[in-house]
């Protein structure tokens, strides 16, 4: 800065300024700080996060920024409606009847941290969050097809019941693993595809299988 | 000399780091790109005249030495450790169930097939299919066999879900240990030409269930006779495969040792078949009782019924 020594402002121009940086409405500095926002502008803000990808798990296309925002608030609210819907159901001696709640959770968690382990061992790129938080995301088709059956099972309990409602939770089934390969399987190397898709078929299918074989008392 | 060492010390970390970061790019290639890196990082405290060999790439019979024997040379509490039980490809794992359902006579599934490369992801995919294959299948085969009965009434039978993955997993996992806690007790006394690690012996445990899928999906059908030739056919395949991979392993021994272990698999494998059908598979009956009879028929009626 030496060439700035000999810069010399007369005395009769008046030197007037601000010090403080204009802070406008739209500067990025004010989004990190949601502490002052209203507590509806939270609120919103995550349910309107999870209901995209609800409609992302809907219409599966191949989008990287349902994998890159994961979060775990809709598997959670799957997995407990889910497992609310199962309860309720025949039981002759407490050991014939239907999954309790805590196993249709413990299933559920347990089922898709075990496959986010696998593909991850298998050489998968995926982080383990975002897995999981694909495959709760996916079981949203199986709890739409258990609304269903379970108003079908108000109608009438009859064969005619029941094929309406292997037909549904079939598709729903068909549904949640070709949404959830859609967004998993190109994480993986290409000849370990099958490796990881299996498994995944494996979990939808028992779901579903708890689903079908709902009986109300 | 001590700067270029120092140099290629440091290359040698960030391709390290790089492989870490894109585990999936070794895949294709060979063994080799990884276990340089990794032999480079674990001998970073201890330099020595082997180093340098390796380091301008003269030394190759010492590579090759390490890559034949030292395959899983990461620690066991990082996450590499495990991804080598992991290392098979689709066709690898296909070929492996093939290699269990279709026994050859005289080649050993071991030597064939895992060839130093045993996985978990056969055995534990397996055992979990067989599970829940079971548990469908014999409470689809009881709701075919009681139904249009009037006192029937449906119930899922959860809970034997969770009797299967006990027992299955326990055979699965806890059966190889024991036989390789004998064999290794039996290597330290009578010197054996082929002995097998722990993984490998899981691993044909595992591979050796697959069978038992089908099998249980057939066993809805509900004749009795149906059901025992599966048994007997099913029981043959996979036993004649776990016996072909044992007997090199205590032929050299005492003979009636010899045979009593390889009876023993066997006797194991055969219970593991039948008690799995007699627990979850109801046996198909002819006639039920109606549900008003004399009251001096009822216990007849019942003795038979079981």
């Amino acid at each position: 800065f030496a060439g700035l020594a000999d810069v010399s402002i007369s005395e009769d121009i008046p030197v007037e300024g601000e010090i403080t940086v204009p802070v406008g409405s739209h500067s990025p500095d004010e989004d990190y700080s949601t502490l002052d926002e209203p507590v509806k502008d939270t609120i919103m803000r995550d349910l309107k996060a999870v209901g995209k990808k609800f409609v992302h798990v809907m219409y599966p296309k191949k989008s990287s920024a349902l994998l890159r925002d994961w979060d775990l608030w809709g598997p959670l609210v799957l997995c407990v409606s889910l497992a609310l819907m199962l309860q309720g159901g025949s039981a002759d001696s407490k050991d014939d009847g239907g999954p309790q709640f805590a196993e249709v959770f413990v299933i559920i968690w347990f089922g898709a941290v075990v496959i986010t382990l696998n593909s991850k061992l298998l050489g998968g790129t995926i982080s383990f969050f975002q897995s999981l938080c694909v495959l709760g995301y996916c079981v949203l088709p199986l709890t739409v097809a258990m609304l269903v059956c379970r108003l079908v099972l108000l109608a009438g309990s009859g064969t005619v019941s029941f094929i309406i409602r292997l037909i549904v939770v079939i598709a729903m089934f068909a549904w949640s693993t070709l949404a959830s390969t859609a967004f998993l399987a190109d994480s993986q190397p290409p000849n370990r595809k099958a490796l990881v898709v299996y498994p995944i078929f494996l979990f939808y299918f028992v779901i579903s299988w708890m689903i079908l074989t709902f009986t109300p008392q | 000399i001590a700067s270029l060492v120092m140099y290629l010390f440091a290359e040698f970390d960030d391709a390290a780091n790089l492989l870490a970061a894109n585990p999936d790019a070794t895949t294709i290639s060979i063994d080799e790109p990884t276990e340089i890196p990794k032999k480079q990082h674990s001998r970073l405290q201890e330099p020595g005249r082997e180093e340098d060999d390796e380091l301008l790439g003269t030394d190759d019979s010492d590579k090759t030495e390490l890559l034949a024997g030292q395959k899983k040379s990461a620690p066991f509490w990082t996450f590499e450790y495990y991804q080598t039980f992991f290392d098979v490809d689709t066709y690898q794992v296909l070929d492996r169930i093939k290699g269990s359902v279709f026994p050859v006579p005289g080649k050993n599934f071991v030597r064939l097939y895992i060839r130093s490369n045993p996985d978990l992801y056969g055995p534990f995919w397996i055992c979990a299919t067989l599970v829940f294959t079971i548990a469908v299948s014999g409470n689809l085969s009881n709701f075919f066999i009681h139904l249009g009965k009037p006192t029937y009434h449906y119930v899922p039978e959860f809970r034997k879900v969770s009797i299967a993955a006990t027992t299955i997993y326990a055979y699965a996992w806890l059966v190889p240990l024991a036989l390789w806690g004998f064999l290794m007790w039996r290597n330290s006394k009578v010197m054996n030409i082929v002995s097998y690690s722990f993984l490998e012996i899981v691993c044909v445990y595992g591979y050796s269930l697959f069978i038992y899928i089908p099998t249980a999906i057939l066993w809805i059908i509900p004749e009795k006779v149906v059901r025992w030739v599966l048994v007997m056919f099913s029981l043959c395949l996979s036993g004649s495969v776990l016996v072909m991979t044992f007997w090199p392993a205590v032929r050299d021994d005492n003979r009636r040792i010899a045979l009593a272990t390889v009876g023993t698999i066997v006797v194991l494998h055969a219970l593991l078949a039948v008690g799995c059908l007699a627990y979850f598979f109801d046996a198909p009956e002819l006639d039920y009782p109606a549900p008003i009879i004399p009251a001096h028929n009822v216990s007849t009626v019942i003795t038979k019924s079981r």
